[in-house]
């Protein structure tokens, strides 16, 4: 590398525009929150947030429900060869099917472990907030 | 109403599938194909008045470019189910009287990898518009293509019913030996081993590369007309003797209940009910195979074999051209190529026609009276 290249960003962040919708669930990772969608008048969790509940089909009815980060891996998968050049120096990472307490399932990483040994369906996990930058913190799981 | 032998399909053509076509284009290529299969079905242009064809391409569109006027179209958008839905959607267009002689291709010209496209996009730092895959899966680093989800299905079927890893390679070794016998398919004269196929490197474990389908380009037609109009067709015709679907639930994977379950639990019940048969009347299946895994749960799903017993019911038979229950007798997606333009599940409509009308030549099954096809 080139001392001219020092401030171009070797891994560029696939780091997503955030609509006003999901604004909230950002902001509370920020501050190491878990939140998720959960209709009110039919108390259904969902995931990922959208503008109806799946369950009842009524929009602009739900709110966030802050919720414990307690979870279990549904199944996961070691990349190699990630679509992002941006991830390409963290292989091999574990890309996972994450069912939280409450019953949803997101996408997430496993971290903390070595990925090759340490990890197993159905495992218990807890969240861990990774604090890419002042501004921007994604939720990922551990072995609990 | 059943749509029992209602209707049939009367002619079929494809292209040869590779890697690209790089001077052609995608119009192109499928009138090449449309003219194949009306010539094919004994027919003139002038008597086609349904058109179906796959998503990308809006079906007025393809009209114009290929100088129809249909009385009925429509472009099949779900995904891979695309292609086999078309058929569907074909028999019961014929049998409500809405069209006489339906053409349906699907095809694609361009040298093009859409993950391959995306993924260069987001490293020049360019990302589509906020959504579920940009926001909730993006930032973890989804694996190439499709292959990530692929792998996610496939771990939990080892997790949940023991599927070996040499179970999924015998998939591979069966469909790779078809299609090395298939002059039109990719990796044609290019047969592999269980070794090749667990030694090629992982994309994203437990997914081996061989595993995976090739995105390429081609084109495949069929006519589908009406029952009676076929027995006065020069082809013998591959009646159409039920359907089921397209039952697809979800956009995507982890977006569903059961990631094992595939929709073909429902929509191979309704596709037999309405043939009056069942799974062990079926001689034949060519079913969807982007990845072994996914060919493997849906023909569970369909009753191949019980749920779970799927690998062993593959180290215990010979599913090529020669064997007792040949499945994707042309190499399927994974040995003759995945066709762009949602034309990869199409392909499986082609070659079941071709087995059941007996022009299958050297592929030609010993018994194919009756194959179940799954897009």
């Amino acid at each position: 590398m080139t001392e001219s290249n020092t401030n171009v960003s070797l891994k560029p962040e696939p780091r997503p525009e955030v609509p006003d919708l999901t604004m909230p669930f950002w902001d509370a990772a920020k501050r190491h929150e878990l939140v998720v969608p959960r209709c009110t008048p039919c108390n259904a969790f969902f995931w990922y947030p959208r503008e109806a509940c799946p369950t009842c089909l009524r929009s602009d009815s739900w709110d966030w429900a802050k919720v414990s980060g307690n979870a279990r891996l549904h199944t996961f998968t070691i990349v190699r060869q990630p679509l992002h050049p941006g991830f390409q120096e963290e292989v091999p990472y574990a890309f996972a099917v994450v069912q939280l307490d409450e019953g949803i399932r997101m996408m997430s990483n496993i971290v903390d472990c070595d990925v090759m040994e340490d990890i197993e369906i159905d495992m218990k996990l807890e969240v861990k907030f990774d604090d890419i930058s002042d501004d921007w913190t994604l939720v990922k799981f551990k072995p609990a | 109403m059943s749509l029992r032998g209602k209707a049939a399909i009367v002619g079929f053509y494809e292209i040869p599938t590779q890697k690209e076509y790089p001077d052609r284009t995608t119009f192109g290529v499928m009138a090449e194909v449309a003219r194949g299969a009306i010539k094919d079905a004994g027919l003139r242009k002038e008597d086609i008045d349904g058109l179906i064809n796959g998503e990308g391409v809006n079906s007025i569109t393809v009209a114009e470019a290929l100088g129809i006027q249909p009385d009925y179209t429509a472009s099949m958008t779900t995904h891979g189910s695309s292609g086999a839905s078309s058929i569907a959607t074909a028999a019961a267009v014929i049998a409500a009287g809405l069209a006489n002689y339906v053409l349906c291709v699907f095809g694609e010209a361009r040298p093009r990898s859409s993950s391959r496209m995306v993924g260069q996009a987001q490293g020049k730092g360019i990302l589509p518009p906020a959504s579920r895959a940009t926001e909730w899966e993006l930032p973890y680093g989804p694996v190439i293509a499709m292959n990530g989800w692929y792998g996610l299905i496939k771990q939990r079927h080892m997790f949940e019913y023991g599927t070996t890893q040499e179970q999924f390679a015998k998939l591979v070794v069966d469909q790779r030996f078809n299609a090395a016998a298939n002059e039109n398919a990719v990796w044609y004269g290019q047969p592999v081993t269980e070794e090749d196929v667990l030694n090629s490197r992982f994309t994203n474990d437990p997914l081996h590369l061989l595993e995976s389908v090739m995105p390429c380009s081609g084109a495949h037609a069929v006519i589908v007309t009406s029952a009676e109009r076929a027995r006065s067709l020069p082809n013998d015709p591959a009646y159409i003797l039920g359907v089921g679907g397209p039952a697809t639930t979800h956009d995507v994977i982890w977006q569903k209940d059961d990631i094992t379950t595939t929709p073909v639990v429902s929509s191979a019940p309704t596709a037999l009910n309405m043939a009056e048969i069942s799974i062990n009347d079926v001689d034949m299946a060519q079913f969807y195979d982007c990845y072994s895994i996914l060919a493997m749960a849906c023909l569970e799903d369909a009753g191949v074999s019980k749920k779970g017993e799927i690998g062993p019911f593959y180290e215990s038979t010979d599913t090529t051209y020669k064997g007792d229950f040949p499945i994707n007798t042309d190499g399927g997606q994974i040995g003759a190529g995945q066709t762009g333009g949602v034309g990869g599940g199409f392909r499986h409509v082609v070659e079941g026609t071709r087995q059941v009308m007996g022009r299958a030549g050297l592929r030609q099954a010993s018994k194919a009276d009756i194959c179940l096809v799954n897009g």
